[in-house]
């Protein structure tokens, strides 16, 4: 194998699991230590650097970090990444003084957001300290899109949202409720905007053709609409035997939000099995602990109608097989009667965008979306950008935040006349973490505790209120814990070939048999050459410069690397060394040569 | 010196071997060493030797007199019995223990200091006795303990930290093995896992005095230009003179096949020991040649390594004196000790 090139920041990043899995690439391990410090503020602002609502995310962030957290591998349980995340929010002080300064002399450059989304409000974080003017237009009469709407007060209370959202629009964007935007075309000719954000979400709920849908109509409903109008208080109640259709995270919320307003038997039918669901696996759990039914592998053929009204569905009872290329296929065994009082149905979103002329310079595809490019987020027009689900469909809240951050570094570039193509690089900074003999700047005894556990408000309490937020967040101890587990991925194992004497003592020492010293080969053969196999192919070896006394190479497989600085301990030489590795992430106006003050606050330490 | 305590946390795929232990169980305790010390690398390679031969580590005794090497034990197989003697002594505790009990695994562990000056009289003893056991000898050359000075095996005109050179000419203890009649002579280098581990197994498998000599840098006060220890001079000067292979009985018939132009000899226990000579027609069943080669290559400044002889049919202490095979804590009370009654009879024979 080539030696590796460390010097590329993908290298050292990718070995940061869960920052390399978050898509707007939150330094996950420094904001846990920064807890761990009691640096709470500083904490919050970091995270708000790259994902803009941390008290948002830190309650319904779909975490992709976790998954692929490396205590995952190491030990089967990640770090409860995302509810640090709610700690850091919960606990911060004032932060109005860390707030980026808006410029009082404007840049003269006008943008349109459309839709106040975590998109658009994300683009508007971005731009607003840049100089620029940002209207946002949005066709409610509050702000924040379906972070409001779509996800229920008692998982996301109103005053967090409000608070984060009102940080950005306190920068002085210029905001338009209820004005919705009924052609674009008019407000490309008559605005004068210099550049144009969509970032109108998938508001469409699916619809399910079957027969009865119409006459059953008064008490079938679409999931993301009626959660709209629950939260506007156009609902109130709901009849007590209530059947969701579909099992994604928007049934999670349709289900335990009936609970709360009159539910009684609720039932969410999935036309899979358990491990072909949508919905996260925590979200699942907590249907089921407020005693919400999951019935699987039912296939739903017809609404019941009596007397003009809603009484049951009928369902296929199906069992599913993969057919000769692989695709499951479903096979009926059996059919059933559920009654009901209403059903719900959540089985996907579409994107809607009536208000886009089709003669306007913006190109749609067979499908009736936009065509936008993945690197610039710039539909086929000139500075008309689309981000967040209004993009490509529905994703998740961090993704549309990240969509908001190139935008913003699009519209920003596209405004300045410079490419759009080039995009700003990634940088990194590593600095060594050796305190002494045997310190380090950070805690690298690995800690055996388990994954704590959320506590809930209990059954009784939490069905009083809609606003009842069920999650009470991690106390002190249980903060103390994950803080613990975190493995400070970041803290890089750097190596420096030619001061190594090749003694064996970091092989020796290491406690997952992650070194090998050896003669190079192709990396097939390497892999199987080592301490320990390495057997998972989507974690990278490092592979050393040829060592100076035998020409061997120093290989270490990135896997299951615990981060416990030994190797680095027990090296004579210091050819291991730990060094914290800074991923420097590029922003609208903000190339990664300069630093901003929010960084420099937590990371100069 | 690590204050760090080597986490717990293991590899999730670590294999067992036949007992159900895994490599990590053949561990001691956090070695307090300089990092980057030799022995401590012999002691990973004595964890993997005993791992892999499916030993249990409460049926091993290691032994130890006083040295950096001497402190080594604590840090491998932490269920086994120990004994840290005396300077010099480790040899006649472990003549005795073996002599009471010749079920155990023999492990001893000594320095150039230990066997080659203080000790020197109790080692040579040991090997005439044929005593059972593996006696690794971890050879740098100083006295690490005190800060550095050349002991007996430093080799003339190799350099101390501070540039003085030796004058004086060093014990070889593989030579002086081999003119001592000892059964079973090797060496090797800490720095050379691959053939330090199978050696280690050999000599476990050896039934009678087997010695590893390995070759062993002081990080601290023998690793410098100059020096005839240090990592860079042993890795350039070794010299290879056949290559081991140790196949345990278990596994003979799995790994049957073409070994070239190898030549096998058969343990004990059924086990083999396959040799490949580097060195053309090297025969290390043969004393007298291994002792000349060993002394050619030393007059030529090379250092020869591997298992320079062996001689796998000797006779140990226990033959030798004709001892009961039993551990003598399991020999019934009234048979080993029949009371004063048998000892009258005994001596009214003789009278």
């Amino acid at each position: 194998m080539q030696p590796t090139d460390v010097s590329n920041p993908d290298y050292y990043h990718k070995v940061v699991d869960c920052q390399w899995g978050c898509p707007a690439h939150t330094p996950v391990p420094e904001y846990i230590r920064l807890i761990g410090q009691g640096r709470f503020t500083e904490s919050y602002m970091l995270n708000r650097e790259s994902n803009v609502f941390p008290g948002v995310l830190g309650r319904t962030c779909d975490r992709p970090c976790e998954p692929v957290c490396r205590r995952v591998r190491v030990e089967g349980e990640p770090v409860a990444i995302c509810r640090l995340k709610r700690v850091t929010s919960d606990l911060k002080g004032d932060v109005t003084d860390l707030l980026p300064k808006i410029p009082e002399e404007k840049n003269g450059k006008r943008v349109a957001l459309i839709g106040a989304g975590p998109a658009s409000l994300t683009v508007a974080n971005d731009l607003m300290p840049l100089g620029y003017e940002c209207v946002l237009f949005e066709r409610m009469d509050r702000p924040g899109g379906l972070m409001r709407t779509n996800i229920p007060s008692f998982r996301l209370p109103g005053g967090v949202l409000d608070e984060e959202i009102n940080m950005i629009l306190d920068m002085g964007v210029e905001v338009h409720y209820s004005h919705p935007i009924d052609s674009l075309g008019k407000l490309l000719d008559e605005d004068g905007f210099d550049a144009v954000f969509i970032g109108t979400g998938a508001p469409k709920g699916k619809e399910l053709r079957i027969p009865g849908r119409d006459e059953g109509g008064a008490n079938i409903h679409i999931g993301i609409d009626w959660l709209e109008s629950v939260h506007f208080e156009h609902t109130d109640s709901i009849g007590e035997r209530v059947l969701i259709i579909g099992v994604g995270n928007t049934a999670m919320d349709c289900c335990r939000t009936s609970k709360r307003i009159g539910g009684k038997d609720v039932r969410v039918v999935a036309r899979k099995s358990r491990p072909y669901f949508k919905a996260s696996a925590w979200e699942l759990d907590d249907a089921e602990e407020e005693l919400v039914q999951i019935v699987e592998n039912h296939s739903p053929s017809r609404f019941i109608i009596e007397d003009g009204r809603l009484v049951g569905m009928e369902f296929d009872v199906v069992e599913w097989a993969p057919d000769e290329s692989g695709r499951l296929v479903s096979t009926k065994l059996d059919s059933t009667v559920i009654p009901c009082d209403d059903v719900i149905l959540a089985i996907g979103q579409d994107n809607a965008f009536p208000w886009i002329e089709r003669d306007i310079g913006i190109e749609f595809n067979e499908w009736e979306m936009p065509i936008v490019d993945r690197t610039t987020f710039q539909t086929t027009r000139d500075g008309v950008f689309i981000g967040g689900d209004a993009a490509w469909g529905p994703e998740n809240i961090i993704w549309a935040v990240e969509h908001g951050h190139q935008a913003a570094i699009s519209i920003h570039a596209f405004c300045e006349q410079e490419s759009l193509t080039d995009r700003l690089p990634y940088g990194m900074n590593l600095v060594s973490q050796k305190m002494g003999l045997h310190s380090w700047s950070y805690g690298s005894a690995y800690d055996e505790s388990r994954r704590s556990q959320m506590s809930h408000v209990d059954l009784v309490e939490r069905f009083k209120a809609l606003e009842v937020e069920v999650e009470l967040g991690f106390d002190a101890e249980q903060t103390a814990v994950e803080v613990a587990r975190c493995l400070n991925c970041d803290i890089q194992t750097d190596f420096t070939a030619n001061l190594c004497i090749e003694c064996d003592a970091c092989i020796d020492v290491c406690p997952v048999y992650c070194l090998t010293m050896t003669e190079n080969r192709p990396e097939d053969e390497l892999r199987l050459n080592l301490t320990a196999p390495a057997e998972n192919i989507d974690q990278d070896l490092y592979v050393s410069a040829d060592l100076p006394q035998t020409a061997r190479v120093m290989v270490k497989d990135e896997d299951l690397c615990v981060h416990c600085g030994l190797c680095a301990e027990r090296c004579p030489t210091a050819a291991w060394d730990m060094q914290k590795f800074d991923l420097l992430i590029p922003y609208a106006g903000k190339p990664t040569w300069t630093k901003t003050p929010e960084t420099e606050l937590t990371t100069s330490s | 010196m690590t204050q760090t305590a080597k986490p717990s946390v293991r590899h999730p795929g670590l294999k067992t071997n036949k007992l159900g232990l895994t490599q990590r169980d053949y561990e001691g305790t956090q070695s307090t060493l300089c990092a980057g010390c030799g022995h401590d690398s012999i002691t990973a390679a004595i964890v993997q030797a005993f791992f892999e031969l499916n030993i249990a580590p409460h049926r091993v005794a290691k032994l130890s007199g006083i040295g950096c090497s001497s402190k080594t034990p604590t840090y491998f197989l932490s269920e086994a019995h120990g004994f840290n003697s005396l300077h010099g002594r480790m040899p006649s505790i472990a003549t005795g223990a073996n002599a009471a009990n010749g079920k155990l695994a023999y492990i001893g562990v000594s320095g150039d200091g230990d066997s080659l000056s203080i000790g020197l009289g109790q080692f040579c003893h040991a090997m005439r006795r044929n005593v059972n056991m593996l006696y690794m000898l971890e050879n740098n050359g100083v006295y690490g303990l005190t800060k550095g000075q050349f002991s007996a095996s430093a080799d003339v005109g190799t350099k101390a930290k501070r540039g003085e050179e030796n004058q004086m000419p060093p014990i070889d203890p593989a030579s002086m093995a081999l003119t001592l009649g000892a059964s079973f002579v090797a060496r090797s280098f800490s720095g050379d896992r691959k053939q330090l581990v199978p050696l280690i197994k050999a000599g476990l498998t050896h039934r009678g005095f087997a010695l590893v000599d390995i070759i062993s840098p002081c990080v601290t006060f023998n690793d410098h230009e100059g020096s005839t220890k240090s990592y860079a001079h042993t890795r350039e000067h070794g010299h290879e003179v056949v290559e081991t292979d140790f196949v345990p009985l278990l596994h003979e018939i799995q790994v049957e096949q073409d070994h070239g132009a190898s030549t096998a000899v058969t343990m004990h226990d059924g086990s083999v020991v396959r040799f490949r000579s580097v060195d053309e027609h090297y025969d290390p069943t043969d004393r007298d040649a291994a002792y000349a080669h060993l002394k050619k290559l030393q007059a030529q400044g090379e250092v020869a390594t591997g298992l320079l002889f062996i001689e796998p049919m000797s006779r140990d202490l226990h033959e030798l004196e004709n001892t009961v095979d039993e551990p003598l804590v399991e020999v019934p009370f009234e048979k080993l000790c029949p009371g004063s009654g048998v000892l009258a009879e005994l001596q009214s024979h003789w009278r």
